[in-house]
């Protein structure tokens, strides 16, 4: 086990961990401003994979795609909003989960029957092709640039929400929904705008991993429930938390995945090793997260003292 | 009439309306219809076990799928063992449901009991969470352990026996699901209406005026819990002999959250609720997975419309809002 | 919902049965036609349709219906089959775990199954039933030949990779099994995985000359598209099943020149898979994959199969399944002991043709092949 591996394989769980906060960013702040629980996070996200992909074809141009992905994403979820989210607000959680489950069988039916059951073919823009040479080891470019783009945008929002009105909005949205209403502000929108907010999120996640990952029906559940397993490590509505929580899933699962086999190398044979490392890594993050509520039930960063 | 009547009657039809239909389809050899009423019946288990949790706890269980595998893998592991005549731990297979169902509920009871000690000090998101995790951690366990078959599942190649009964036969097979679903329903009832269930809604609706009353609410809560996770693992052996089959798949996210969807069809905390409710889904899934490949569309634009403008399920629906909190 | 409509659409399900002519043989498909995996189920069906229309006149009432890659509603829409639909044949099952829980409770009450697609190795060995036909292939089948063709590439330090399943597992056997050369390391992934950088970077750490994946649909375009932009540059053998017509143009140039083993290719030259090809193209506007050759040669041996016997004289039907004696796409086709095939095995690389991702045969790994676990079925 090499130095270099090792370098990679951490490059590899941070790359993962900032995408994973692209999703949870906005599973977080639609739970921290209006308190929803939304299982159909992951559907924007594949909605934003799917016509980043649809219009790259037709355009030839994966940034195009990128930009249709994202605005899909968020008209959709704006419209979501509007229809049926916000009759969801003063509802308890359970009502909540059962609605976002309900629109998971929707979008997912919907997108089948528009795109078809196949998956789409959507790649890497010729620009980001290839790999570059960090010293003692050669990194894909298109992963380099995932880690800057996941930079990016997390300071923006951080941007977003310190120092604009929108921000200030939203701040006073997490700490006292009355106020807010009393000040003036229409409440109605900043919900709409901060939910589509989120949904640009999860389309520009969806966009962005799709040009690496398969782009089908479906790749937005196993991508939610990582997200939520975030949130909640971080602790839920608090972007700080959202941050550390994809950086810890991620490093963690990729390097559980990498270690464990190897730790039990030593114990038993190749082939039962490799089986045995495997099904205990993938258990490794929900470990992680029963363990983090076991002692700070409120995740690490509560968001509400 | 008043709604605590109303309710009465429509229990009693659906109670009726499950036997008698699979009856008829007795008459008129038509086992199908069986074999689907059996699927209610041990649907409506789980379901009843859930709303134990849910419906009278008001904890938002994400993670019921683990205790309906857990069921399930005792029976197929016993029965793999009873005919391959092999052992376990150092203990025989056996094909007897009664010795099975007992190794279920306490095997099931006894791991709701450790979930529900870890995270019933949570509360809202993070208590639906932390079960979610739990139960992925029994998914993805079930999935890579190789031992039983792993993603591939465990087949039951003949269907666990009960004493006086063929339980191949469809018709008697239903009975007995039909006979355990009125003893879980009555288990149900008899909580709700004993001192154990009014602290349990008490704790619910106030946690803080409970606990000045001297309500324990972690130990309440826990042993409603437990007790939950004990009939949802029995209603998980049940299937497996069902569908003569167990795999992840009983423990899948998914699942959990069709047991959610059955018990908000039905009526959240009404004792007939997981009955109406898994009724509606089955039915649901046999009349239009036949007839369009686009049937889950239409399942969610169901459901979507019964959260928002259904509130209560079927039950509250037909019967008024709840005489119980 | 109101009840009418419910009630109405309860008596359109039930009332369907009576429709049955007596020589009237019902086939019952319950295939993925929903989620991540519909592409292979919509495959199988539509090569099945396809050769029920080429042949014209026909007397199968086919019943198709979606098991959203779940194995208890699979089971749930057998029984139905078999008990409202009273089918004869039951086929379209796309996945081995599902295979696992239909086909033997099915056959044990004296229905059919034929495996358009997975073969598991319980029911090719212990569990083989008189009642079970396979007409694809043994799962191992064709990531043996992987192993095999692996030696005469002349690789001698191979990477091996597969989901962590029983299927995986199988792969990864079977590949070993034909394989001399040693191992540069075996690694399982998470069945549904979409991020293979860790494992790609152990191969890159490796030292490896050459990988062998399996890793069906989704999983197999999320790996190559990543593998093409890691710069690791090893050549990589497959079965069939990662490199086929229902996800080429996902994973696009990625692909080229990737070495895998089928049963069937496009170019297999043979009068009937022309015509299929051509027909297929023509019905439904896309290239045919090896799911819907199965699908075809699927329904085919049924229609085989009825004009020589009466399905209602189960024996005399069973013997003439048996026989095989239809027109395979694949050219022979023939049945082992175990009711499994015995086939060639070809070798095939992905090329590009007039701008479509395809497959183009460059050898054979196998002739007339049968599975190992047919030791163990005693029939």
């Amino acid at each position: 086990m090499s130095l270099a591996l090792v370098l990679e394989q951490l490059l590899n769980g941070v790359q993962f961990g900032l995408m994973l906060f692209l999703m949870s960013a906005g599973l977080t702040l639609v739970f921290g401003v209006m308190g929803l629980i939304n299982l159909a996070h992951g559907s924007l996200y594949m909605i934003g994979a799917f016509l980043c992909a649809a219009i790259a074809a037709a355009t030839g141009n994966f940034f195009i795609g990128l930009m249709a992905g994202i605005a899909a994403a968020a008209a959709a979820g704006a419209l979501i909003e509007i229809l049926v989210i916000r009759r969801l607000y003063a509802r308890d959680h359970l009502d909540q989960v059962l609605a976002t489950f309900a629109l998971i069988l929707i979008l997912s039916e919907g997108v089948r029957m528009i795109f078809g059951p196949f998956p789409l073919y959507l790649t890497v823009p010729s620009v980001l092709r290839g790999t570059v040479n960090l010293g003692i080891v050669d990194y894909s470019l298109y992963r380099l640039a995932l880690i800057g783009f996941g930079i990016a945008v997390a300071l923006g929002l951080w941007a977003l929400i310190a120092k604009t009105r929108l921000g200030i909005r939203i701040r006073a949205g997490e700490s006292d929904r009355e106020m807010i209403a009393a000040l003036g502000v229409n409440i109605r929108v900043l919900y709409t705008v901060v939910f589509a907010l989120g949904a640009a999120l999860a389309g520009l996640a969806g966009a962005l991993v799709g040009a690496i990952q398969s782009v089908q029906v479906g790749m937005g559940e196993p991508v939610l429930i990582l997200a939520f397993v975030v949130i909640v490590i971080g602790g839920i509505g608090s972007i700080k938390g959202a941050m550390v929580g994809a950086l810890l899933v991620g490093v963690i699962d990729t390097m559980g995945r990498f270690l464990l086999p190897r730790l039990f190398a030593t114990i038993f044979d190749a082939s039962a090793a490799a089986g045995t490392g495997a099904a205990l890594a993938s258990m490794l993050i929900y470990l992680l997260m029963a363990l983090v509520l076991i002692f700070r039930p409120k995740g690490l960063f509560p968001a509400h003292g | 009439m008043d709604n605590a009547r109303k309710e009465w009657l429509l229990n009693t039809a659906i109670a009726l309306a499950l036997f008698a239909v699979p009856l008829w389809a007795l008459l008129a050899d038509e086992p199908f219809i069986i074999t689907t009423a059996t699927r209610i019946a041990i649907l409506a288990i789980a379901a009843v076990g859930l709303n134990i949790a849910l419906g009278l706890g008001g904890m938002v269980s994400f993670g019921h799928a683990l205790y309906l595998g857990i069921g399930g893998y005792v029976a197929g592991i016993a029965a793999h063992h009873a005919f391959s005549g092999t052992t376990v731990l150092g203990l025989p297979g056996t094909n007897q449901m009664l010795p099975i169902w007992a190794i279920a509920m306490i095997l099931s009871g006894t791991i709701a009991g450790i979930v529900g000690a870890l995270s019933i000090r949570t509360s809202g998101i993070f208590f639906i969470m932390i079960t979610l995790a739990f139960a992925q951690m029994g998914f993805f366990f079930t999935l890579s352990w190789p031992a039983y078959g792993g993603e591939d599942g465990l087949p039951i190649f003949v269907r666990n026996q009960f004493p006086g009964l063929n339980t191949a036969r469809p018709w008697e097979f239903f009975l007995l699901s039909y006979g355990v679903l009125l003893a879980a329903l009555a288990i149900f009832a008899m909580l709700r209406a004993a001192r154990f269930g009014a602290a349990l809604m008490a704790i619910r609706q106030n946690p803080d005026r409970a606990a000045a009353v001297g309500i324990s609410p972690f130990g309440i809560k826990l042993v409603a819990f437990i007790l939950s996770g004990m009939i949802t693992g029995l209603a998980g052996a049940m299937m497996a002999d069902l569908t003569r089959f167990v795999s992840p798949a009983m423990m899948a996210w998914t699942m959990s959250g069709e047991l959610i969807v059955i018990i908000i069809l039905g009526g959240v905390g009404r004792l007939f609720g997981p009955v109406a409710g898994a009724a509606i889904l089955v039915c649901f899934e046999v009349l239009f997975g036949g007839l369009t490949e686009h049937w889950k569309l239409w399942l969610g634009l169901v459901l979507l419309a019964v959260v928002l403008f259904a509130r209560g399920g079927l039950i509250g629906l037909l019967a008024g809002r709840a005489q119980h909190g | 919902m109101n009840a009418l409509r419910m009630t109405a659409l309860a008596a359109l399900a039930v009332g369907s049965v009576g429709m049955a002519k007596a020589d009237q043989v019902t086939v019952g498909m319950i295939t993925t036609l929903s989620g991540g995996g519909a592409g292979l189920g919509v495959d199988v069906r539509d090569g099945f349709q396809l050769a029920l229309d080429m042949a014209g006149e026909h007397d199968i009432r086919l019943v198709v219906e979606d098991d959203a890659q779940r194995p208890e509603l699979a089971v749930q829409i057998a029984e139905r089959m078999i008990q409202s639909e009273r089918a004869d044949i039951l086929t379209g099952i796309i996945w081995s775990n599902l295979a696992m829980a239909v086909v033997p409770s099915a056959v044990a009450q004296d229905i059919f199954y034929l495996s358009p697609n997975a073969g598991p190795s319980a029911l090719a060995g212990a569990n083989c039933h008189p009642n079970y036909f396979n007409v694809a292939w043994q799962n191992d089948m064709l990531h043996e030949a992987a192993g095999q063709h692996a030696n005469e590439l002349g690789y001698e330090n191979t990477f091996i990779m597969a989901p962590n399943y029983p299927a995986g597992t199988d792969a990864l056997t079977g590949f070993k099994r034909y394989y001399e050369g040693e191992l540069a390391g075996e690694l399982f992934t998470q069945v549904g995985q979409t991020d293979y950088a860790a494992e790609i970077a152990e191969i890159r750490a490796s030292g490896a000359d050459s990988i062998f994946i399996f890793l069906p649909g989704g999983m197999g375009i999320s790996f190559m598209r990543q593998f093409e932009q890691s710069g690791v540059d090893l050549p990589i053998i497959s079965a069939g099943f990662s490199f086929d017509q229902d996800v080429l143009p996902a994973i696009g140039e990625a692909a080229l020149g990737v070495i895998n083993t089928s049963q069937w290719s496009p170019d297999l030259d043979n009068e009937l898979n022309g015509e299929f090809v051509a027909a297929f193209q023509d019905a439904y506007d896309r290239l045919p994959s090896l799911y819907a050759s199965q699908g075809f040669d699927t329904a085919n041996l049924i229609l085989s199969a009825m004009e020589q016997a009466d399905v209602s004289d189960m024996d005399a039907f069973r013997e003439a399944l048996r026989a095989a004696d239809f027109t395979s796409v694949r050219g022979s086709f023939e049945f082992a002991p175990n009711q499994h095939p015995i086939q060639t095995v070809y070798v095939r690389e992905v090329v590009e043709v007039d701008g479509v991702l395809t497959n183009r045969i460059i050898g054979t790994a196998f002739e007339e092949h049968r599975d190992v676990h047919g030791e163990n079925c005693n029939m």
